[in-house]
């Protein structure tokens, strides 16, 4: 079963980057294809985000281990997206344009964030292998937790680029808000119970 | 008396031969031989890229009108039934003759011609438009502003019942814009009853708008009902939404960013995904006509 379940869900979640693909080859982003790929692979990254940490409730409800075991690959793809992402702002929407970027990073929160939050995952994924999980030890949990705050930077990042208070970025947000809920909660109900 | 008709003003067959000549010769040559207020989009240092027209179905396809969703394709899903005739214009407040004219009036007193105009929108995108319309001083002398008209406000049209985002309070609605008396007296500012050539599509502000060329795409109201000569500086639907994001005045300055993202270039919309991002003018490239409006002003102050 193992054997077949994680190919399973690697190609599942090489399907968005298959669709971004398709459309740029065949020309169908409409009229404003850059931006239109920039909010394809963030909005994935943001999606990927979601599914990542509804993995620890996921196992909590159901007691299957198998989310557990997926969770590192969905983390990884996080990254995926979230670099294909930048390089299409940064190769294809600025061309590079290194003083046009950093002034961006700097003066522009939306930006700042959202760079701030590729920049934590970084050691996430350098520390994503059995053999660190191991070396670190109960250290690695503590790092992992980074990934609240990504999320939370990575919504924050979505919502203001808006230009007024729109539903879906605020979606996120709350989706995002709800899955650290969780997890609050259920280490209440646990160290109560113990 | 004869109904005006659009076909009048530019048939189909000659403005597309029309659309052919200028390509080649250039735009500003173009409008040289065609004897007809023509006027370039930017001043000269333009490239070739920028003074291309940008396709009619991109022009009516993505658009922002927020009283039928905030998506750039909800406006030509869901304004397609809206209903424009009958429709009125008052022309009232700080005027000596207050008018109310139908949008037949309108067409009959106040011939449009072609105007080819860049539009920049706030959020970093660009298109150039052949508009259909007539200078706003026009219909506003008709009215005889008084000496305490100094700004003019605009009411769109508040339609909950056809407008869905209407019923969401994204803005306040009805959508309200204004202008400084010498604004709206430029004869660059026009009044827009149709595109290419034809009557103007309802999801782009459908059947009469405005058209501030300097300014950024805002400013520029759709399905106006109500054009009020005031004296005190009216606050615009923006300005309420966000008052430290989008100030009264609004001119496209790429030396003045918006407070989150950068306005110093801008995307050409139709280029594809090789096409640059090009640099964003001051005024939109109409500075030569228009910035004698400002001077003495902090722009970065009246932003």
């Amino acid at each position: 079963m193992k054997s077949i379940f994680k190919p399973g869900v690697f190609t599942l979640c090489l399907i968005p980057f298959f669709i971004i693909t398709y459309k740029i080859f065949l020309n169908k982003l409409g009229p404003e294809p850059v931006k239109e790929i920039t909010h394809f692979t963030g909005e994935w990254t943001l999606i990927f985000i979601c599914i990542t940490l509804s993995m620890n409730p996921l196992k909590r409800f159901t007691n299957f281990t198998f989310w557990i075991k997926i969770r590192r690959m969905l983390g990884l793809f996080v990254f995926f997206y979230a670099t294909l992402h930048l390089l299409t702002y940064v190769v294809i929407d600025y061309r590079l344009d290194w003083n046009q970027i950093i002034d961006d990073v700097v003066k522009k929160k939306f930006i700042f964030i959202g760079f701030a939050a590729w920049l934590l995952l970084i050691p996430l994924v350098l520390t994503s292998s059995q053999k660190m999980i191991i070396a670190l030890k109960h250290n690695w949990k503590k790092l992992h937790k980074l990934i609240y705050i990504i999320a939370i930077f990575g919504s924050l990042h979505f919502i203001w680029l808006s230009k007024t208070i729109y539903f879906k970025p605020l979606i996120y947000l709350i989706i995002i808000i709800f899955l650290l809920i969780l997890r609050i909660n259920f280490k209440r109900i646990i160290s109560k119970t113990r | 008396m004869k109904k005006f008709k659009y076909s009048e003003i530019t048939p189909e067959n000659i403005y597309k031969n029309r659309r052919k000549f200028i390509k080649n010769m250039g735009l500003a040559a173009g409008s040289m031989f065609m004897g007809q207020n023509l006027i370039t989009p930017a001043s000269a240092n333009t490239n070739k890229e920028e003074l291309k027209l940008t396709d009619y179905r991109y022009v009516t396809t993505y658009n922002n009108y927020y009283e039928f969703g905030t998506g750039k394709s909800d406006p030509v899903e869901r304004s397609q039934k809206f209903k424009t005739n009958p429709w009125d214009v008052i022309i009232d407040g700080e005027v000596e003759n207050p008018i109310t004219l139908s949008m037949d009036e309108i067409l009959e007193m106040f011939p449009s011609e072609e105007r080819v105009y860049k539009l920049r929108c706030v959020e970093g995108w660009s298109m150039i438009i052949p508009w259909l319309g007539f200078p706003l001083n026009k219909i506003l002398n008709k009215a005889l502003p008084t000496n305490k008209a100094k700004f003019v406000k605009f009411i769109s049209v508040l339609d909950p019942e056809q407008m869905i985002g209407q019923r969401f309070p994204i803005l306040d609605w009805p959508y309200k814009e204004g202008l400084r008396i010498d604004e709206a007296m430029h004869d660059l500012t026009i009044l827009v009853t149709g595109l290419y050539g034809k009557k103007l599509p309802n999801q782009n502000g459908a059947p009469l708008r405005l058209m501030v060329p300097w300014k950024y795409g805002f400013k520029s109201s759709k399905a106006i009902v109500n054009i009020k000569l005031v004296e005190k500086m009216p606050t615009s639907s923006w300005m309420k939404a966000s008052p430290n994001e989008y100030g009264f005045y609004s001119n496209v300055n790429p030396r003045v960013d918006h407070p989150r993202w950068s306005q110093s270039t801008e995307r050409v919309i139709g280029g594809g995904i090789i096409s640059p991002r090009i640099p964003t003018t001051m005024f939109n490239g109409y500075g030569d006509e228009v910035a004698s409006l400002y001077t003495g002003m902090d722009l970065r102050k009246y932003f």
